[in-house]
């Protein structure tokens, strides 16, 4: 053919739609800004039903977390993330999502080599690159603070 | 005689005859602007089984038996059945095709088994082993998803460029001497790589492979675009069809008048979320079976071009940052004795 890769490379580029980056930032951070929003509604909630300070994250997040999960096992949760993106998979609902999602799709496959073999297929990176991040971010924080003589 | 013409081109000594098609749709498919003509739409996904793969299986059984019935021949008399999925080992065809119990040649082409099924098919006809010969293609959109992107309930966006796996299997049963409509050669197509990575651009990594095949037949028998009433691709949806018209535009040969794809016929993007249209190899196969296949019959249609196209890649492949190959077999079908 006439057409080599490189010159292919600019046709599909011209040919190919884009998504609208401002249309879905407007999205991600309106859903993500109500999914905080009603966290802070929760944490306002078991303050005042007298939760200690302590718990009171862990009750939000514990809940957030049912919800998100609810949501996903009824097929409503990947339509949000559809519509917001990053506004509905950075969340910790997000998070839930990714874990129960596969487990959902394989439980087909049994409770060993289905549900909890692949339990950790999306979230295994978040997982293994949180936890190395954070030890990044120890490792600075504690040569600053040994060669800043605190 | 040698019935080889050109490169890659055969013209067939006899014609072989397409004595029935059957089709079985998703809910979806059965809601698009084709859903009327589909012979059995499914309401359910799972087609009350217990797995995503069992319900494809189940839509293999359903074409092939109901094609069987509508060819009126009996299952036994079927020599070979020729039949392919995007499954890993064709799990799709294998389970839905095991209580037929008949000589099976399972074929991986990706979305152009349809294609490579009837070619397959209509040669052995052609060279005598075998009088009649099933072909099916089937694919689901849940084990498409599960196999090649994420678990259905996944929270994910897609690019405008990807597109929508049919849920569908579409079977066609040829004969050596049954049916108005005849298959009278075929040009297998080389696999063909443009350099394509994006797994969510199948449109435009296929669009090469259908305008190699498409150019080396025309070639081959010296033709003219417009001898065909209609020149069909499978799957290139939106993008991949503009891409199709510009690469061969670019040879000098222009199929703008004549140019189908089943991926964009099967869906109404506007109303079906589908983005860059339909796909998988029950796309085509679902489409030629329920929708070109009456037009042949019916003499809307006298002459077509079938080239379902298909991506050749795996999850694996795309993940070692390999390109994506593809491949379009051309299907010649005329009504008999054009």
């Amino acid at each position: 053919m006439k057409t080599d890769k490189k010159q292919y490379k600019e046709m599909v580029k011209k040919a190919s739609p884009k998504s609208s980056t401002a249309l879905n930032c407007m999205r991600a951070f309106f859903v993500g800004g109500v999914i905080c929003a009603f966290g802070e509604v929760l944490h306002n909630i078991y303050e005042a039903l007298g939760a200690s300070k302590d718990h009171v994250g862990a009750y939000v997040a514990i809940t957030l977390i049912f919800l998100a999960i609810m949501l996903t096992g009824i097929g409503k949760y990947d339509n949000i993330t559809k519509y917001a993106g990053a506004g509905a998979s950075i969340p910790i609902t997000g998070f839930a999502n990714a874990m129960s999602s596969p487990a959902i799709e394989h439980k087909k496959e049994g409770f060993i080599l289905g549900v909890s073999a692949k339990l950790f297929t999306i979230a295994g990176a978040v997982i293994v690159y949180g936890t190395l991040s954070s030890m990044v971010v120890g490792l600075v924080y504690f040569l600053v603070q040994k060669f800043s003589g605190g | 005689m040698s019935k080889k013409h050109g490169k890659q081109t055969v013209v067939f000594g006899k014609p072989v005859g397409i004595a029935a098609t059957a089709s079985v749709v998703g809910a979806k498919e059965g809601q698009g602007p084709l859903g009327t003509s589909f012979d059995i739409v499914e309401d359910d996904m799972m087609l009350g089984q217990k797995s995503w793969e069992a319900a494809e299986s189940q839509l293999v059984k359903k074409a092939i038996d109901l094609c069987v019935k509508k060819s009126n021949t009996a299952l036994s008399s079927f020599d070979y059945i020729i039949a392919g999925d995007l499954l890993n080992q064709n799990v799709g065809s294998v389970f839905g095709l095991l209580e037929a119990a008949r000589p099976y040649l399972g074929i991986f082409g990706a979305c152009s088994a349809m294609g490579e099924g009837l070619a397959l098919g209509s040669m052995l006809i052609d060279g005598g082993f075998g009088d009649n010969i099933l072909v099916a293609a089937s694919s689901h959109f849940c084990t498409a998803e599960k196999q090649f992107r994420y678990p259905l309930e996944f929270g994910s966006q897609s690019p405008p460029t990807a597109s929508w796996t049919v849920t569908g299997a579409g079977a066609a049963a040829l004969s050596h001497n049954g049916g108005d409509v005849v298959v009278t050669g075929c040009t297998i197509g080389k696999m063909i790589d443009m350099g394509v990575k994006d797994a969510s651009n199948m449109g435009a990594a296929m669009a090469g492979a259908a305008a190699d095949t498409i150019m080396t037949h025309l070639q081959d028998k010296n033709l003219h675009p417009s001898h065909y009433d209609a020149i069909i691709t499978g799957d290139l949806g939106y993008v991949g069809s503009d891409l199709l018209l510009q690469l061969l535009k670019k040879e000098g040969i222009d199929i703008s008048q004549n140019h189908k794809d089943c991926g964009i016929e099967i869906f109404d993007k506007n109303t079906q979320d589908t983005q860059n249209g339909g796909s998988g190899c029950g796309c085509c196969a679902t489409v030629f079976a329920s929708h070109f296949y009456p037009h042949l019959q019916s003499e809307r249609l006298s002459r077509i071009l079938f080239v379902p196209t298909g991506a050749l890649m795996s999850p694996l492949s795309v993940q070692q940052g390999k390109s994506i190959p593809s491949i379009a077999h051309a299907v010649v079908i005329e009504r008999r004795g054009i």
